[in-house]
């Protein structure tokens, strides 16, 4: 375990999060976040709109986000704004692959925003910006490679 | 004509916030942070819309606007719906035993725009979310509400028949657009399906007569399930028997499927289908000109 401190950095990149996109994320997913469209867990109905399978809902997404983002900052990181927009779908069998780097800091008030990226296999699933708060405390707190991965 | 008007007035969460939610939530997340368990936990901030969901029973605070809405854009062709954006702002973490409160309003319909997915209208709603007096959150949403655009695959072929040395002849018949019956060449005795020889004198020996294709439902069953990708559920499919007296099995067709019954005279026509695995005529049955539920030159 490494414990390497790191400050966050305008510029500074997020380690990247895989995400394995199976067929239970999506549907634990959409049923935690109590949407029962019927594309997010029965294939045969979304193939029969045009979807080659069933596919992540955008709370979903919306959730994996704000986990990428927390997990970065620590215990104490709070989530002021998370502003999404979806392209390629996520389809069960693909990876999504979250990167972030920030893109504005203002250390006195402890606030961070950031551009995130989920790319899979078809193109960019996500892009977005999240606003995050966090104290002096989390900003020296180690990040190591277990936290990455 | 729909922009500003409310989608959902005083609609109230179906469940105060609660930690089971957050848990379910943060499983499928495979979110660990300490932050949603425990005594103090809140919930994670990006639950914020799971709060307003409708679930199965579907939502009770949505205003006429908004369904009426919709049903213009199905009707338009744009029966599809993804959403495309999500933007939310956190004024404070909700916490166990919230109660939440939340009015919708249709922000803006955007123009026809070609996707794609398919052509269709962006729909925006603006939601603010409540506990008590307080705001503690926005939500705008953005969904595509659209017609699938035409690049559907091409319909799976449908099955053919099993043609063998014994049966040949009636699917050379049916080539030719004639309906073939099987005649024992020593007791006369007609059978169908094609077999080697007659189940009656045990001959071996045999011609054809051509029916005239008339014969009466004699019995029949629809067909709703399993779905099979080359067909098109619910249809009838009919054990017609001939005016000659041989049963045949084939879809009926020129009647809606639950009008088919027990007696309905019907008539052969010859289909000829075109698919991936090229040409193919089949005989099926249609509801004779006149019969009950009959549809004129209609499949």
């Amino acid at each position: 375990m490494g414990t390497e401190t790191t400050r966050p950095a305008v510029g500074g990149a997020l380690p990247p999060l895989e995400i394995p996109i199976t067929r239970t994320l999506i549907v634990a997913g959409a049923i935690a976040s109590r949407d029962y469209q019927d594309v997010h867990h029965d294939a045969e109905l979304a193939r029969r709109k045009g979807s080659p399978d069933i596919f992540m809902n955008i709370l979903t997404t919306n959730g994996l986000v704000g986990r990428y983002i927390t997990d970065h900052f620590g215990p104490t990181a709070v989530l002021r704004k998370v502003a999404i927009r979806l392209g390629a779908p996520n389809y069960p069998g693909d990876t999504m692959v979250l990167t972030g780097r920030i893109e504005e800091l203002d250390g006195a008030a402890g606030t961070a925003t950031v551009r995130v990226v989920g790319e899979n296999s078809i193109g960019n699933h996500v892009t977005g910006t999240v606003t995050v708060t966090f104290t002096e405390a989390t900003v020296t707190v180690t990040l190591t490679d277990e936290e990455a991965s | 004509m729909y922009e500003g008007r409310p989608a959902a007035r005083a609609g109230t969460g179906k469940d105060p916030v609660n930690l089971p939610m957050i848990r379910h939530w943060c499983e499928a997340m495979g979110d660990t942070s300490p932050a949603y368990e425990g005594p103090d936990a809140v919930a994670p901030p990006t639950m914020l819309q799971a709060w307003t969901m409708g679930g199965l029973c579907g939502h009770t605070a949505r205003t006429g606007a908004y369904d009426e809405m919709l049903t213009l854009l199905d009707e338009a062709g744009c029966t599809s719906i993804v959403a495309t954006d999500c933007e939310q702002e956190y004024l404070r973490p909700l916490r166990p035993g919230d109660e939440i409160a939340f009015d919708t309003v249709i922000e803006s319909v955007s123009d026809r725009k070609t996707t794609k997915l398919g052509t269709g209208y962006f729909v925006t709603t603006r939601t603010d979310v409540r506990v008590g007096d307080e705001l503690v959150g926005t939500h705008r949403f953005r969904v595509l509400k659209y017609a699938p655009s035409g690049r559907r695959r091409k319909p799976p072929p449908r099955p053919r028949p099993v043609v063998n040395r014994d049966n040949a002849g009636f699917w050379e018949g049916v080539a030719e657009e004639r309906l073939l019956v099987q005649r024992c060449a020593d007791c006369g005795t007609l059978r169908h399906p094609w077999l080697p020889g007659c189940n009656a004198c045990g001959s071996l020996d045999w011609d054809t007569v051509e029916s005239s294709g008339e014969g009466t439902v004699h019995s029949y069953v629809v067909m709703h399930h399993p779905p099979f990708p080359a067909f098109d559920p619910p249809y009838a499919v009919g054990l017609v028997e001939l005016a000659e007296g041989v049963r045949m099995v084939s879809n009926v067709v020129g009647v809606p499927y639950d009008k088919v019954r027990i007696g309905l005279p019907v008539r052969v026509e010859f289909r000829r289908y075109e698919d991936a695995e090229g040409a193919l005529t089949l005989p099926v049955f249609r509801a004779a000109d006149g019969a009950a539920g009959a549809v004129g030159g209609e499949a």
